[in-house]
């Protein structure tokens, strides 16, 4: 019996040992967890507050009269009198609806005409598997790496011969070839990343590679698409060397150099409505972001760990 | 429906490795054959060979008669099921089955009845609206064959299509893939390098080795009858045992195998002719576990008792499997539940020299 009670009584010390070691290491990961946690808060405070604070700065500027704005009285940072004039003003603005128009539709068919190009070099690259296909697509990539600045002269020339100077149209040519070889390597990887006997099913089943390529891997890549047709929007609609090097006239402006050249003349700055073009500018990258950063992350990050 | 010939088939990769050696195999119309063997032995690019996802080096593959070497896939009227089920993540289980119809401008009305009909059989007909990630692993296997069945093929091709199922599964959808093909009776060739499912499953086994076909037979042939030492050891489990051995001269004119040097066994009278002309010569001695049990005193004719040291005990329940060592390789044999043993005991052991197995030892043929 006395037997008995000593075999039960050690494994209960050692149990009660055990959970107190258990309960200390709980406790030092609990804080370690907190303390990472607390860390992570502070940096990420410290970020935000850092890129939060130019478009907070734009949108008070926006709603401030002319008059605030060079009065020079109380905080830079507060509005004392809130007024939309400088929205209004714009929007009833005719160069400023032009700039807009001619920036949407450039973009707009940027990205069609990048997303068509990149989808179709992606999938041959990617799926076909043809001689010298592995060379071509490090090329692709390669020259994404050439800047842009160093190509706008050389490409003056070439829009020149095409008698193509101030038209929307020498954009709409240009812009893809920023846009289609990122756009081409996102897709390479995110068509890599589909199994391989998804197409072996599909070609058995009776489709040709242009049905394997738009019933099956369009719809299976549509994030990576997405993440491409973001990349490629923000290429199109945020460009401002270009425009600045072969458009002059307000009538094919466009508004990233539209706003700037219409609306600081000479020495005179209009703040006010330089800001609220600024924000009304990016308002179709704002909108588009919030509703496919989802998609754009996944897509990204396919591309990234298979690439 | 249709028969399928593959006529000194050969695939050679770049570098000029061969994967397939220039194999002839026959497949008559409504049989299931099995392609087994280890790793790299060239089954799965022989079963793509004959579905057009591999071009083919050298030779011909014939379905139904027609030579199809530069046939497309979708042109060869065959149905493949995959190892990871290959199912179009972005389609429903009915779109999933329907598609190849679809592709071919089947009606809409012979679209649903084809894959009602599929679903029927296979027991999905509740999931046909679900996605493929909705699913289990045995319920997107059986879709994926559903795809197959619905398109009424000439030939099924299955490559591995239960390794990714956990054991108890793959047992059960084995049953499935047997009663689909009694059902349908479509020719189908079947990639496995499951020896278990190799023998359950087909009508004929290709057993192949190193690109080249070892033995073709039915399960049983293989089993009681293979034709070389790789066969030997690849069917059954556990694997046949092998000792080195030599036949020599026992008394009364009659021959022994001395197994290892170390142990006498005497030749049953109707074998003696066939393993005389070896007399002498290094042979391997191979016996299957079963064949080696525990000691019977009142034996039959072919029986010798052997006594050998156990090493480890493997109780499995309907039965014991014991380890031994004789002169350094390994034995293994099955003895009946109540054997009583344990490591370190002699074990008197019976060894049927009925169903031995002799091979050369250097060519590895079973004589």
């Amino acid at each position: 019996m006395s037997a008995q009670l000593d075999t039960r009584a050690v494994p209960a010390v050692g149990s009660s040992a055990a959970s107190a070691r258990a309960a200390v290491h709980r406790t030092s990961l609990h804080r370690q967890r907190q303390w990472a946690l607390w860390g992570s808060y502070a940096a990420l405070a410290v970020f935000v507050v850092m890129f939060l604070m130019p478009p907070f700065y734009t949108l008070m500027t926006s709603l401030k009269s002319s008059a605030e704005i060079s009065a020079q009285t109380g905080s830079p940072w507060l509005v004392k009198h809130p007024t939309l004039e400088n929205f209004w003003y714009l929007i009833t603005y005719p160069n400023f609806q032009t700039y807009y128009l001619n920036s949407v539709i450039i973009t707009v068919l940027t990205v069609a005409v990048s997303m068509v190009i990149s989808i179709l070099a992606a999938f041959s690259l990617a799926r076909m598997g043809f001689w010298g296909s592995n060379v071509l697509s490090t090329g692709v990539f390669l020259t994404y790496l050439i800047p842009p600045s160093l190509l706008f002269i050389p490409l003056f020339q070439i829009v020149g011969w095409m008698h193509l100077i101030n038209s929307v149209w020498a954009l709409v040519l240009l812009y893809p070839t920023l846009a289609v070889p990122f756009c081409t390597w996102i897709m390479i990887g995110y068509f890599s990343s589909i199994p391989r006997e998804l197409d072996e099913a599909a070609l058995i089943d009776g489709a040709g590679y242009l049905q394997i390529l738009t019933k099956i891997f369009i719809p299976v890549a549509m994030p990576g698409i997405i993440a491409a047709t973001i990349f490629a929007f923000t290429v199109a609609w945020g460009q401002f060397l270009y425009p600045l090097a072969y458009l002059y006239t307000s009538n094919q402006m466009v508004l990233t150099v539209g706003i700037i050249s219409d609306l600081i003349r000479g020495d005179v700055f209009q703040w006010g409505k330089i800001m609220a073009a600024c924000l009304l500018a990016s308002l179709p990258p704002i909108v588009i972001y919030a509703f496919l950063m989802d998609y754009y992350v996944a897509g990204l990050t396919a591309g990234a760990t298979k690439g | 429906m249709a028969e399928v010939s593959c006529r000194r088939i050969v695939k050679e990769y770049d570098g000029g490795v061969q994967a397939v050696k220039g194999i002839d195999l026959d497949i008559a119309d409504e049989e299931f054959v099995v392609l087994v063997g280890p790793s790299g032995c060239g089954k799965s690019t022989t079963l793509r060979m004959i579905a057009g996802l591999e071009e083919i080096t050298g030779g011909e593959i014939l379905i139904g008669g027609d030579v199809v070497n530069d046939v497309p896939p979708r042109d060869r009227d065959i149905a493949m099921v995959f190892q990871n089920y290959a199912l179009y993540p972005h389609m429903s289980v009915f779109d999933n089955m329907a598609f190849g119809l679809k592709l071919r401008k089947f009606p809409k009305d012979e679209i649903k009845r084809r894959v009602d009909e599929a679903a029927r059989i296979l027991d999905i007909a509740p999931l046909l609206d679900r996605k493929p990630r909705a699913l289990s692993g045995g319920q997107r296997q059986r879709v994926a064959m559903g795809r197959a069945i619905v398109r009424n093929p000439k030939v099924f091709l299955f490559d591995e299509p239960l390794s990714n199922l956990d054991a108890k599964l793959r047992v059960q959808m084995r049953t499935e893939i047997k009663k689909v093909h009694q059902t349908v009776k479509t020719t189908t060739v079947y990639v496995t390098h499951d020896q278990v499912e190799a023998m359950t499953l087909a009508d004929r086994v290709v057993v192949m080795n190193a690109g080249h076909i070892e033995q073709v037979g039915t399960p049983q042939e293989l089993y009681h009858n293979p034709a070389t030492r790789f066969v030997a050891g690849f069917i059954g489990s556990p694997a046949m045992n092998f000792m080195p051995c030599r036949i020599v001269e026992a008394a009364g004119g009659g021959i022994a195998v001395h197994v290892n040097d170390q142990i006498l066994l005497p030749v049953p009278e109707a074998r003696a002719a066939r393993y005389r002309p070896y007399m002498g010569k290094p042979m391997v001695f191979g016996m299957r576990p079963e064949h080696l049990f525990e000691y019977h005193e009142q034996g039959k004719p072919g029986w010798e008792r052997v006594d050998l040291k156990v090493d480890v005990v493997e109780p499995m329940g309907m039965e014991t499997m014991v380890h031994f060592f004789l002169g350094g390789d390994p034995i293994c044999a099955r003895v009946a539940p109540e054997t009583e043993c344990h490591p370190e005991q002699i074990l008197p052991l019976t060894a049927d020299m009925n169903n031995m197995h002799l091979m050369d030892g250097d060519t590895g043929k079973v004589v």
